[in-house]
């Protein structure tokens, strides 16, 4: 933990009982998480967990049925419990403070790699067209794409699409980024290029929540590892700890088959890993 | 040849008419068929329920009747309109009925991820719409677009009926005192194919435009 305040002021995201179902499917059972300020959270977990869910309802880009979202000192409480026009002021200040970057990174393909990171700062943000071009152009060179400003994406590779993405989550000035799976979609090949963006953000003290595989990032950068299965909350912990010692025999069979690295857990008597029976809906 | 020469100005000036009509009433459908597109994807009911109505009537009718009855049947209920302002008012509805699907096929082709991409920055609805979902939308409704447009144009013949002297009331009324028809509507034809050719070339420079970024 990079940061020593963790009273309560301190959290930038704090979710409660958060509920979430889609038709019969029930994604969210209850979650509780919080991210202090400049902690960086790694949400593992199989596929159809609820963690991408969990993810897209930081910023209500999902809509829970139930819970609390508070980020930034904002709270949205779902349900109907809030009249439609204050939960759609909260629900901006929230967006105004969060950044998201996609697994497939949705890049505006109409715009060059500089359009794409300048929009927020002039449509969002009102900022002046020549200073989103100068602030455009400083995250680019900080992701090492300053020479691709007036490619349009269809031209990127898709490492450098995703850290064209980043960089146009960084121009919002946002005091969370959300990462969700983003280096997925990617070849793996790839994927060094993104963590390594990803990694000198945590560095610098940004805070993050990242839904991904990549063991490794979690070693390296994360301050804590959070295990989801079957739309709860399974393990919570230091990556050194959670990755070496799993608790849970869910988060002992999924580790095994995400990472070789990882020890091998005490032999007999688990479960099988549970087969991915069902991608939610987006 | 003589009926072409002799008759061009009257030709010329009726063709005139059928590019007022269709251009006019293009424009005005685009205007009033966005607003339904939107309509028609809006989270309200009514809005939805209105716009669907309106697509399945004048989409559904016939235009030539929806033009008969602007001009025919209105004064009856004590609305007089000239002959020009008519056939504008239906071709309009019922483009407007067209464009709307078009557009509304364009903003539906927009990828779900585009839409949350600038949600998620906060971007309010309306510049969501004008600076992310509209150059992308364009692009993919141009072609179908296009195709409206050039039908429109010929659609317009059909205010002959209203006595509006378009391209092919001309052409009738030329073949009719000089007994030439095959030329009369031969040339009409013509004029027809050579503005819809334009519209084909206009179209296709604007779809290299907009698909530049895409190459």
């Amino acid at each position: 933990m990079r940061d020593d305040d963790k009273g309560g002021g301190a959290d930038r995201i704090a979710i409660r009982a958060l509920h979430k179902r889609f038709g019969a499917l029930e994604v969210l059972k209850g979650v509780d998480l919080t991210v202090a300020r400049g902690e960086v959270v790694v949400v593992m977990g199989p596929s159809g967990s609820g963690k991408t869910t969990l993810i897209r309802c930081m910023n209500l880009l999902e809509e829970p049925d139930a819970g609390t979202v508070t980020v930034c000192g904002r709270t949205v409480e779902c349900g109907g419990a809030m009249r439609r026009r204050e939960r759609a002021r909260q629900v901006r200040a929230i967006r105004h403070r969060t950044a998201m970057v996609f697994q497939q990174f949705n890049l505006f393909p109409h715009l060059t790699a500089l359009g794409n990171v300048a929009e927020g700062p002039l449509s969002v943000r009102g900022m002046p067209r020549e200073a989103a071009r100068v602030l455009g152009l400083g995250l680019l060179d900080r992701v090492g794409l300053a020479d691709k400003a007036d490619e349009y994406p269809a031209r990127l590779s898709g490492g450098q699409k995703q850290r064209v993405a980043i960089a146009r989550a960084l121009a919002m000035e946002p005091e969370v980024v959300l990462f969700d799976e983003p280096t997925s979609a990617l070849d793996p090949e790839l994927h060094a290029e993104v963590l390594a963006v990803m990694r000198e953000l945590a560095r610098d003290g940004m805070t993050m929540v990242v839904v991904t595989h990549e063991v490794q990032f979690a070693r390296e950068a994360a301050d804590r590892v959070v295990f989801m299965d079957g739309g709860v909350v399974l393990e919570s912990g230091p990556p050194q700890e959670f990755l070496n010692h799993p608790v849970h025999p869910r988060a002992q069979a999924f580790l095994r088959l995400v990472a070789h690295d990882t020890p091998a857990p005490p032999p007999g008597g688990e479960p099988p890993a549970r087969p991915a029976r069902w991608e939610h809906a987006r | 040849m003589d009926l072409v020469v002799q008759d061009f100005p009257q030709l010329l000036e009726a063709m005139g008419i059928t590019l007022l009509l269709g251009v006019v009433s293009f424009v005005l459908g685009c205007a009033l068929g966005l607003p339904l597109a939107l309509a028609r994807i809006s989270g309200y009911r009514l809005l939805r329920g209105v716009a669907i109505a309106y697509v399945s009537v004048f989409r559904g009718t016939p235009l030539l009747i929806q033009i008969m009855l602007v001009y025919y049947g209105l004064p009856q209920l004590g609305v007089m309109i000239e002959p020009v302002p008519s056939a504008i008012l239906a071709l309009t509805l019922y483009a407007a009925a067209y464009l709307s699907e078009n557009f509304r096929a364009g903003v539906i082709a927009v990828d779900r991820g585009q839409w949350e991409a600038a949600q998620s920055m906060g971007m309010p609805y309306g510049r969501l719409l004008r600076r992310i979902v509209a150059p992308q939308a364009v692009r993919v409704a141009l072609p179908p677009i296009g195709s409206r447009f050039i039908a429109l144009m010929k659609d317009t013949s059909l205010a002959s009926v209203v006595t509006v002297v378009e391209l092919t009331r001309a052409a009738e009324s030329i073949g009719s005192s000089t007994f030439r028809y095959m030329e009369a509507f031969a040339v009409a034809g013509l004029a027809y194919w050579l503005i819809n050719t334009l519209l084909s070339v206009g179209q296709g420079a604007l779809e290299r435009r907009l698909g530049r970024a895409y190459a």
